[in-house]
This record gives structure tokens, C-alpha cells and sequence, in this order.
């Protein structure tokens, strides 16, 4: 094995590696994410519009199947290298406090691993329902639009997405603050500016997909 | 003052441990929580039975001896200061105080409140030193050093390796020590022929020791008694990847 590989594999074998390996993971599916909530939200400039947007994203073919293994590989990093971690962070104290009183760690910092988790389960629901179409039919990959009006007009669907989306905003509450530091890209004077990058991001990306499911439900419920 | 202790008892490394109420009646406000401790174990042993075990040396701060979580936070309840320095005046009469040791597979409970904390001492063999010519003392002033840069290097060392960061951390992690160790030679010229090899050497062992990641809670942040700064462990990290990067 030639010398780099060797201190790459060292490198990534170490906690302070993986959590390089999440925070560059997580950057690539934060961009995703904040680039697929900007496409979407066409859905209030009316059907039309959004149907045009989705036929574009089908007519890159090569190029969206690359930018699709890429986001694949990339969750399944994030998804891999968390769990590692999580179990050797469970397995770093067999024996619990009787009682903690946390300090400065919030409810994201503490819930990630199941946040996570959760939005990896609401990916797969999202993708049969609204790319593959199998789990609500009936459904028209021609015209997304109906598609989507369709499903948020039903309160459970629209329920699940506006708690998914909660999900995310605590994920990224504390993951692009961390981020920050396993890039090792942080400074003191920087802490509040990250603090608040980090806060403007999650309530962002929360309130605006929140916008789509919570405006299409009360504007088809029945008078 | 009257107080109820919740401690944990465990009479040696292999005794499974458990939580025992003890009564610490006529404490007086401005005793330490150490002094408490030391009034309660002189009843304890008046009535034949065993005193707490809890480590202890310098009692004024500095020394990194002694702590234990309190009400579940290390070193109890004020933030920069360690359990000498907590004072029994910021308890209300009457309350029922947990006291427990650092929990962390690395550091495995000897009794009681003592832990084996040999964990972070085997750290600083693996790269806490430097390369000096040694014989007469050097002059003092021949190596220049900017002062933002001294008193950022000053502000790692004054890490006394008491462990609560490890205790505090969700994920028993060692990073914020780690990180003040490894930033306090590294911001240095004198740390400079090491640089690399040393950071290496003492993630290894770290790593090695049974410690968990860090998952940036800031929870040894918030516990530590010499208030070292979150930020360190975003410049092990960089020197971690720069390490790596140059070799």
C-alpha cells in the first residue's frame, strides 16, 4: 500500500477524521437541500411553472443520475460514519450518571443521531411518494404540480412533512454549528456570527418548506 | 446548614457501586464542598465506618486534583471553578446533593469518588514535551514571541488536566484537554520540531484509551474550570488534517 494511503487510512480511522467525513458530507446535503427547497417553492408561482421546472430536471439525464449517485453516496456516508461514531460514543461510558444537568448542549446537540435517523426514514417516504409515486396513487410523473397538491392536501401527508421539516431545522441547528469546528474552520470572535449562521439556516429551511404543505392544506380544506 | 449526600459508594475497582445517602448536618456556609466532604467522613469515621474516598491536593484551583459531578454537572453548579472552589453558600439548607465520579469507560472508578485518570497523563507521554538543548538555561528573550500569540498559548496551558471536560462530555470525550495540550505547544516556536508527530501520537493514544468523539455539545465548555475555549478543538482539528497533509 503506497505511503498516502496508509496516512490517509490512519487519518480516517481517528474520531477527529470521521467527524471530517460528517461535517463534508452534511455541507454537500445542506447545499442539496437548500438548492431543492429554492426549485420548489416555483410551486406558488403555479402549475405551469413547476411542471416546466421538473421537466428540465428530467431532460439533464446523465447529469442528474451523477448528481443523484453523488447525493446517494453522500447520505450513506453521513449515515455510516454517524452510526460508528454514535456507537463509540455509547461504548465511551458503560456506566450512566444518575443525574445530568446539561450546561450548553441543546436538544438538537443531544438528539441528532435519532434526528437523523428520522430524515433518512422521511427521505425514503419522500422519494416513493412524490419521485417514484407508490405510496398515494394515483400519480402523474408528467405533472408534478397535481401531484404535490394532491398529497398536502390530505392532513397526515401534510402533517408528516411540516414534522419532518421540523426535524431537519434541529438537525442543522447543531449541524452547521458543527460543522464549522470538525472543518476546524472556527474562532472565538467568529462564535456568534456561527451561532447565528447556523440558527438563520435551520429556521430558513424549516419555514420555507413548512410554506408549501401548510399553504396548499388550508387552501384546499373543504368550506 | 443541613444537607442530604446521594454519593456513590463502591469499596474497589471491582465492586459494582451504588448510590448511598449520608447526612451532612452543621455545615457552615463558608465551608468548601471539600471541607463539607471532610466533615462529614470525620462523623463517618467516629461511628467506625468508611469515609468517602475523594482525591484532593492543592484546594485552592490550581492543581487539578479533585472533582466529582455535582447535582449532575462537574464540579457543580458555578461555571469556571473546580469542586474546592465551590462553596457550600451556593447550596440552599436542606438540599439533596448528588455526588458522583467522572463516568467514562477510560476512567475507571478506583472508590468512590476517585477515578483512575491515568487516561490523560498517558497522553502527555505520548507528546508533551519538546526538544530542548539541555545544560545551561537559555536566554530568555532570544526566541521573540508575538504576545496575542503568548497569551493564546497561555490560554491552552492553563488546562489542569482535572478531567471534567471527559465527565461533562455526552460521548466521554477528551478533545478540549487533548486540544489545549496539543494547541499550547503548537502555537509555540518551541513546540515547532514536534509539531506534527505530536499531534498524531496523541490522538493515537487518546483514540486508543476508550474515549468517545467529539459531537460538539460544548458541554466541557461549559464545566471547565480554566474557562478553556470550544475553539481548540476546531485548531486540533486543523492541526490533525495539516499533520497528515504535510507528510
Amino acid at each position: 500500500m503506497a505511503a498516502s494511503q496508509t496516512e490517509a487510512l490512519s487519518f480516517f480511522s481517528t474520531t477527529i477524521g470521521k467527524k471530517l467525513i460528517m461535517s463534508i458530507t452534511g455541507a454537500i446535503l445542506l447545499c442539496f437541500v437548500i438548492v431543492h427547497m429554492l426549485g420548489n417553492l416555483q410551486v406558488f408561482a403555479g402549475q405551469a411553472k413547476l411542471n416546466a421546472y421538473a421537466a428540465f430536471l428530467q431532460s439533464l439525464g446523465g447529469v442528474l443520475w451523477a448528481f443523484r449517485a453523488l447525493m446517494l453516496l453522500a447520505v450513506l456516508l453521513h449515515i455510516y460514519t454517524g452510526l460508528t461514531l454514535w456507537f463509540q460514543n455509547r461504548a465511551s461510558r458503560p456506566i450512566r450518571y444518575h443525574a445530568f444537568t446539561p450546561t450548553k448542549s441543546t436538544i438538537s446537540s443531544r438528539n441528532m443521531m435519532l434526528l437523523g435517523l428520522a430524515l433518512g426514514f422521511f427521505v425514503v417516504y419522500h422519494i416513493l411518494h412524490l419521485t417514484l409515486g407508490k405510496v398515494h396513487p394515483p400519480f402523474d410523473p408528467a405533472d408534478v404540480f397535481t401531484n404535490v397538491v394532491r398529497g398536502f392536501s390530505q392532513p397526515l401527508i401534510a402533517g408528516a412533512y411540516v414534522l419532518a421539516m421540523i426535524f431537519l431545522g434541529l438537525h442543522l441547528y447543531h449541524g452547521v454549528w458543527s460543522m464549522f469546528q470538525s472543518l476546524g474552520l472556527t474562532a472565538d470572535r467568529f462564535d456568534r456570527a456561527r451561532r447565528g449562521l447556523a440558527t438563520l439556516v435551520a429556521v430558513a429551511l424549516t419555514a420555507g418548506n413548512i410554506s408549501m404543505p401548510v399553504a396548499i392544506f388550508i387552501s384546499n380544506m373543504p368550506r | 446548614m443541613n444537607f442530604t449526600l446521594r454519593v456513590w459508594r463502591q469499596k474497589d475497582a471491582s465492586d459494582p457501586g451504588r448510590m448511598v445517602d449520608h447526612r451532612a448536618d452543621g455545615i457552615i456556609p463558608d465551608m468548601s464542598f471539600l471541607e463539607m466532604l471532610d466533615v462529614v467522613n470525620q462523623k463517618l469515621i467516629e461511628k467506625g465506618e468508611e469515609p468517602i474516598a475523594f482525591d484532593h491536593d492543592c484546594r485552592e484551583g490550581i492543581c487539578g486534583c479533585c472533582g466529582a459531578v455535582v447535582n449532575g454537572t462537574a464540579h457543580g453548579p458555578l461555571p469556571a471553578t473546580t469542586l474546592c472552589q465551590l462553596y457550600m453558600r451556593h447550596f440552599r439548607d436542606g438540599d439533596v446533593i448528588t455526588i458522583e465520579p467522572w463516568r467514562a469507560k477510560a476512567f475507571p472508578v478506583l472508590r468512590d469518588l476517585c477515578v483512575d485518570r491515568g487516561a490523560l497523563d498517558r497522553i502527555m507521554y505520548a507528546g508533551g514535551y519538546i526538544t530542548v538543548r539541555t545544560g545551561s538555561a537559555a536566554e530568555a528573550n532570544a526566541i521573540p514571541i508575538p504576545k496575542p500569540i503568548a497569551d493564546r498559548a497561555m490560554d491552552a496551558a492553563a488546562c489542569i488536566g482535572c478531567g471534567a471536560c471527559v465527565a461533562a462530555c455526552p460521548n466521554a470525550s477528551p478533545m478540549l484537554f487533548l486540544s489545549a495540550k496539543v494547541s499550547q505547544y503548537a502555537l509555540l516556536p518551541q513546540g515547532q520540531p514536534e509539531r506534527e508527530l505530536r499531534v498524531k501520537k496523541m490522538v493515537a493514544v487518546a483514540e486508543a484509551s476508550g474515549f468517545g468523539a467529539c459531537s460538539v455539545h460544548a458541554e466541557c465548555e461549559g464545566v471547565c474550570p480554566k474557562n478553556i475555549k470550544l475553539t481548540f478543538i476546531s485548531k486540533l482539528n486543523r492541526e490533525l488534517i495539516r499533520a497528515h497533509l504535510k507528510s
